[in-house]
């Protein structure tokens, strides 16, 4: 044993000036294969990256740029300075979008613990069909945003809906559901939850599966009940996926149009005389009628630069926040 | 054009693309030189029921000008303009399309159109051979740029069922807003769930209408101030509101923004409905609906008015082939093509004299009602850019007739808006 530990510690004494220049010179050949797999990784990734910087990054300097223009309707742009942003501080219907925003944002995002409990029962053991339940609970999910919302259109029907043919079955009047100022954005959010509900759960699930089964094993022998190991197991190790669901639903609900565009009436006669709309519009909605109809692009710009900023913010406050309720295992 | 759905329009598209590609390699275009107008044109469109009608024009005008070929190109209207806008800028739009009032100012105004020459031996249009609103509609700054395809006026169109089942004799000239409220009152039957009139906010059928007949005015006349602040103006609105909510003869907004008003009528809630004349082969081609309704002008205010619109030809400003180009417009404006039009049934070709074959082909319909209308119609409110305060009019109106906002606290905020909309366009900012 103390022979062995000897001769280990002796070889660097050993070593001649020789083995020292092989050293310097392996080192040498390394440094240089490093150099030239990093100019292999940067050529790889050359093709993806420029597509990145010609389709999305510099779109998003010129929208930048736009709204500080002002765009005539066949091209042509001057220079306006931050005029069309203080247009938009003062103008009542970009902050009622953005409230109408935030609401459907807000209301989206209780769908996240309806996902949980569904991917918490979908994950029991012994149950059977989980993988027809599982389909049944994507459908939405694969399913387009404009297929979605016409269909939900006539289910909200008023008059002819079958939403409100069932409420009155249990003596319940129905309203009309797209069209009435103080319910729009709810029954608006509830087909957001519907669409959202089965890609959460999905992940979740995903989440829930990587959980390993000794830590529930362990939970158990220490006495903890079903109840105490959900929330001192399963809760703190499904956090990582909660905050990845959080994150990209409060994204793609800031950035929601097609669904609620639709859902109101889309291009067509009954969305201007929809006496819901105001209440329904949202930020997108607010720029595609800018820019595209009233032809106002450079004030369309800044509506979506605002956006744009506020969900860089948002995303970085929650960044910031993981740390108090994130563990990774 | 709110009547046809997007399956019908993605349908037509769909079948469309394979006839625009497959007539894509038989010829191409030749210089102009040589004195010859020999080519190929593109003539933009975005109605799928007059594209029969277009492509028989189409095939007539290449039948006597050999080496020439039109290709009818569908948008459906949902798309139109933001594609032509998108194509005029790019340089790319077709050669001649469809313009209508609410655009055109825009268009003219951006230098987007080619002039059409009015008199001499190569006039493209003649005033005189059409109705001179629809003449003065597509006139920008003295100089014509459009040459009038169609027209649609206004008539009220009833349920002949509804009406004997309550007894209540048809509408005819001689009635008066009183004798429509008091009619659709009685016409209402709320347990069968049968309204006696639509009021919903379309402005075209109804409130572009009911203000001129009240003696009010949209827009002044030199086109730089809202009138919706006047008094007559606002008489001419609260007749659609009142009609909802004080007479309770009409369905609510809300229930209008659910289900259409023209379907309604078409399923036999509504017993009246104000339409264009252009909705009258939708009509007439269900026949069921057919045998139990017709038409009758619309009640009059303080005047008889019908708001009159109507669609025209115009030549892009860069087409390459601007001689063929203005010929095919000479050639859609012309008695052949007006007739030919006129036969197909959907809209009412604009040449004077031309407008009987679309009336007799569904006798059925008393249909000179809408050709009368020209008679006491007044022209569509246009400025440069209307469909930019024409959206905050609907947008502002629909809260009034929700009764979400008073009509005067709407009109108050809408008389605003538009103002603020016609400086911009003053200020060249349009």
């Amino acid at each position: 044993m103390s022979i062995d530990v000897r001769a280990e510690t002796a070889v660097p004494a050993q070593r001649t000036s020789q083995d020292r220049l092989d050293q310097r010179e392996l080192r040498r050949r390394e440094r240089r294969f490093q150099h030239r797999d990093k100019w292999w990784g940067y050529a790889l990734i050359a093709p993806a990256g420029i597509g990145l910087a010609v389709f999305y990054l510099w779109p998003v300097v010129q929208t930048v740029y736009y709204s500080f223009t002002e765009w005539g309707a066949f091209g042509g742009t001057s220079w306006i300075g931050l005029s069309n942003y203080r247009t938009l501080v003062g103008d009542p219907e970009f902050w009622q979008s953005l409230g109408n925003t935030g609401i459907y944002t807000g209301l989206v995002l209780l769908g996240i613990p309806l996902s949980m409990v569904l991917a918490v029962l979908l994950n029991l053991k012994g149950l059977t069909g989980t993988g027809i339940y599982r389909t049944f609970y994507f459908l939405p999910v694969v399913t387009m945003p404009a297929a979605v919302a016409v269909v939900w259109r006539w289910l909200y029907n008023g008059d002819a809906g079958i939403l409100n043919h069932a409420l009155s079955a249990i003596g319940i009047n129905g309203t009309y559901w797209v069209s009435d100022p103080h319910v729009i954005r709810f029954a608006v959010a509830v087909v957001g939850v519907w669409m959202t509900v089965g890609y959460n759960m999905i992940l979740l699930l995903a989440g829930l599966q990587s959980i390993p089964g000794d830590y529930y094993e362990a939970a158990s022998l220490d006495g903890a009940g079903r109840i105490r190991q959900f929330f001192s197991v399963t809760l703190p190790l499904l956090s990582p996926t909660l905050f990845f669901t959080t994150v990209l639903s409060i994204i793609q609900s800031l950035q929601v149009f097609d669904l609620v565009y639709l859902i109101i009436g889309g291009n067509t006669q009954n969305a201007l005389q929809n006496p819901a709309y105001s209440e329904g519009q949202t930020v997108v909605m607010l720029f595609f009628q800018k820019a595209f109809y009233d032809n106002q692009r450079g004030y369309g710009a800044a509506i979506v630069c605002v956006l744009f900023v506020l969900i860089m913010a948002l995303t970085a406050i929650q960044f910031r926040l993981q740390k108090r309720w994130v563990h990774y295992a | 054009m709110r009547r046809r759905s997007l399956l019908t329009a993605a349908a037509a598209t769909l079948a469309a693309a394979p006839l625009a590609t497959g007539c894509s390699s038989s010829s191409s275009a030749s210089p102009s030189g040589g004195g010859s107008r020999r080519g190929r044109i593109t003539y933009g469109v975005w109605d799928i029921y007059q594209v029969p009608a277009m492509q028989r024009a189409a095939r007539e005008f290449e039948r006597t000008r050999p080496g020439v070929k039109v290709d009818v190109q569908l948008t459906p209207n949902g798309t139109y303009w933001t594609k032509l806008r998108t194509a005029c800028t790019g340089g790319v739009a077709p050669d001649v399309f469809w313009m209508n009032g609410p655009n055109f100012g825009l268009y003219a105004d951006a230098g987007q159109l080619l002039p059409l020459e009015t008199t001499g031996s190569d006039a493209v249009v003649r005033p005189a051979d059409f109705p001179s609103d629809l003449i003065s509609l597509y006139r920008w700054k003295g100089v014509q740029y459009g040459a009038p395809k169609d027209f649609d006026t206004v008539a009220v169109w009833f349920n002949k069922e509804i009406f004997d089942r309550a007894k209540v004799d048809y509408p005819d000239a001689s009635w008066t807003w009183q004798d429509l409220i008091s009619n659709a009152q009685r016409l209402t039957d709320r347990k069968r769930g049968i309204y006696g009139v639509g009021a919903p906010v379309r402005e075209q059928e109804n409130y572009y209408n009911s203000i001129p007949q009240a003696g009010g005015y949209v827009i002044s006349k030199d086109k730089t101030r809202s009138g919706y602040s006047d008094e007559h103006t606002l008489e001419g609105l609260q007749l659609w509101i009142d009609l909802i909510h004080r007479y309770r003869a009409s369905p609510t907004l809300q229930q209008m923004a659910d289900t259409d008003p023209t379907q309604m009528f078409q399923s036999g809630t509504l017993a009246m409905t104000y339409e264009c004349s252009y909705n009258a082969a939708t009509f007439h081609a269900d026949p069921e609906l057919r045998a139990k309704v017709d038409v009758a002008p619309m009640p009059r205010g303080r005047h008889r008015a019908t708001v009159l619109h109507g669609l025209a030809n115009v030549v892009y400003a860069r087409t390459p082939h601007p001689e063929l180009a203005k010929e095919f417009v000479q050639f859609l404006g012309s008695e052949q093509a007006s007739l030919l039009q006129g036969k197909y049934g959907t809209a009412i070709p604009a040449r004077n004299g031309t407008a009987q074959p679309w009336a007799a082909g569904m006798p059925k319909f008393d249909l000179q009602v809408h050709l009368d209308a020209l008679d006491y119609a007044v022209p569509y409110p246009t400025s440069t850019n209307t469909a930019a305060w024409q959206h905050k009019d609907q947008m502002w109106l629909a809260k009034a007739w929700s009764g979400t906002e008073s009509l005067k606290g709407a009109t108050r905020s809408l008389t605003d808006a538009m103002n603020q909309l016609l400086a911009q366009e003053r200020r060249g900012r349009s």
